[in-house]
């Protein structure tokens, strides 16, 4: 299949192979955590953008996917004793399951009143866990320290997560790249163009959006439950905050929707922003004020983010920046 | 009979567009469907591929009743549409675009054999060149062009041309109907929609007339020119019942 002779899908998947790489090899605490944190955001961007980039569905809710699936997974792991990443897998099906409820219920509607109804979505889902005893209401749940025994201690465990996020987030890349490069890709491609023409012209609109939607909640669930694992404990504020839906939507715009390198690129230099930001007596506070500017000047001048930019400035390196 | 369309009526609030509308197509013809604007001519379109159900009637196509399914249900079983305003896929490339009739029609191809069957189509229409283009960077004319490509990509049994010779200049009308006689001659039926009296006449082996969504009259372009309720129904616009009268 000539489809793996791409650059561009080498190029994304080895920065994220290599980077990985390089964290094992070297071993150190800090450089996990960190790398734990842009690894965790590279998989929810991208998997933002298979419905936001793909599709054109702007998604403020995704974050639902990552609390309601790391709760469940979550859930698995300390009340039924799973292992890790057989409840991570547990909480990726339910939030692919609870996209295709939302799914049935709000794909229908187009543009802003999609965007709207998916912010009124995280509420919900707050409010819900919040008030539902499973799942340790309003406190949420802390796993019991004996269930890093099975990874060898504690100190394992935490590597053993990173691992797997690791793999989770190539598999983000890999599904993302074979997404674009398929026919139900361009069909994805057909709606976000337009949608009436797109259904005249065959693509099976309704069917195909929510399997975008599904695809792209189901990874979230992953990466919720490994994020939570690593914590120790899950509460709803920590599961359902709006302002990380916000970040994500804007680590795509900022890197390029639509594109694989995009979220990547979007990812790294949103963190890296971020932690400046944060660490500045001045702008300590005010740092997502200052994504909100960001993303407003994105939208306004650069709508096709970093990445989108510099495959129309230099057409010779389009093949890797896919 | 590749489609029949019987008695189709669709309302849509207080506005009667179409009333009891009924004709066919056998395999092979070109048909023409004229009348004044706001006459119903894009909603029958609409009806027959889909886009709105009829509120009552039916439409058979190649004997399956398809009253009511969806767009794309019709798309893949051999029908496609050009529209009248044009409606490129702005950011993708005008390969990409006609990559989609050939995937999503009545073959459904996979991405690759797609590929090979847009450039068939697209060297049809004469946009083989612009194929790395992006759409939306498509001049009118071009875009037009790049609207039966993608139709014809989806190798259908019938193809709906809903105005795609309105903005051309002349050269490129003639070009046009040329590329329509040749499809007609690769043996698709063609049902159009066509305001550009001299090439609709000359080209169409049978001709219907829509007047406030009611079928006036039908029959060879010559009957059909000088029927006296087509002329009335041109009345209220002098310079097209002037050219109807000189044909």
């Amino acid at each position: 299949m000539n489809a793996w002779r791409q650059p561009g899908f080498w190029f994304s998947f080895l920065l994220i192979f290599l980077g990985g790489l390089v964290v094992l090899v070297l071993r150190q605490d800090t450089l996990r955590e960190n790398a734990f944190t842009i690894l965790m955001f590279i998989g929810l961007a991208s998997s933002l953008n298979i419905l936001m980039g793909y599709t054109g569905y702007v998604n403020f809710g995704h974050i639902v996917f990552f609390g309601l699936g790391g709760y469940f997974g979550f859930f698995l792991v300390s009340e039924m004793g799973w292992p890790v990443y057989l409840a991570a897998l547990g909480g990726g099906v339910l939030s692919a399951i609870i996209a295709l409820i939302i799914g049935a219920a709000v794909l229908r509607l187009r543009g802003a009143y999609f965007a709207l109804a998916t912010i009124g979505v995280n509420e919900a889902a707050r409010a819900f866990v919040s008030n539902f005893e499973p799942f340790g209401g309003s406190t949420g749940l802390f796993v019991n320290f004996s269930a890093y025994d099975r990874y060898g201690g504690a100190a394992h465990a935490l590597w053993f997560t990173f691992i797997l996020l690791w793999l989770v987030v190539l598999a983000v890349v890999v599904v993302s790249y074979l997404v674009k490069r398929s026919r139900f890709g361009l069909g994805l491609s057909a709606i976000r163009e337009d949608e009436d023409t797109a259904m005249v012209m065959g693509v099976n609109a309704p069917r195909d959006k929510t399997k975008a939607f599904l695809i792209s909640a189901f990874f979230p669930g992953l990466i919720g439950t490994l994020y939570f694992f690593k914590n120790g404990n899950v509460e709803p504020d920590d599961a359902f905050r709006f302002q990380m839906s916000l970040e994500i939507l804007v680590m795509v715009m900022l890197g390029g929707k639509g594109l694989l390198l995009g979220p990547i690129i979007g990812t790294f230099a949103y963190e890296r922003l971020r932690g400046y930001l944060i660490i500045s007596p001045i702008f300590k506070n005010l740092h997502l004020a200052l994504s909100g500017g960001i993303l407003l000047l994105i939208v306004l001048f650069v709508p096709g983010g970093a990445v989108g930019w510099l495959r129309d400035r230099l057409p010779k390196l389009r093949r890797w920046l896919e | 009979m590749i489609l029949q369309v019987k008695e189709v009526s669709i309302r849509f609030g207080g506005l009667q567009a179409l009333s009891d509308v009924s004709f066919e197509l056998s395999p092979g013809e070109i048909m023409g469907l004229i009348g004044p604007n706001g006459a119903g001519k894009t909603t029958l379109f609409n009806v027959i591929n889909g886009v709105y159900p009829p509120t009552s009637g039916e439409v058979v196509f190649r004997d399956e009743k398809i009253t009511g399914l969806p767009s794309y249900e019709v798309a893949r079983r051999g029908l496609a549409r050009a529209h009248q305003v044009v409606r490129p896929l702005n950011d993708l490339t005008v390969r990409e675009n006609v990559m989609v009739g050939a995937c999503f029609g009545r073959e459904r191809h996979s991405r690759g054999a797609a590929a090979a069957v847009a450039e068939q189509a697209l060297a049809q229409v004469g946009l083989r060149d612009r194929a790395e283009q992006m759409a939306g960077n498509l001049n009118v004319a071009q875009k037009k062009r790049l609207e039966l490509a993608r139709a014809l990509a989806a190798h259908p049994y019938l193809l709906l041309l809903d105005e795609v010779l309105a903005g051309l200049n002349p050269s490129e009308i003639t070009e046009m109907v040329e590329t329509g006689r040749r499809i007609r001659d690769e043996g698709i039926t063609i049902l159009m929609i066509e305001h550009v009296m001299q090439a609709v006449m000359s080209v169409s082996d049978r001709i219907i007339v829509l007047d406030y969504g009611q079928l006036i009259a039908g029959g060879k372009p010559e009957e059909v020119a000088s029927n006296p309720q087509v002329i009335e129904a041109y009345l209220g616009d002098p310079e097209m019942t002037a050219k109807l009268m000189a044909e």
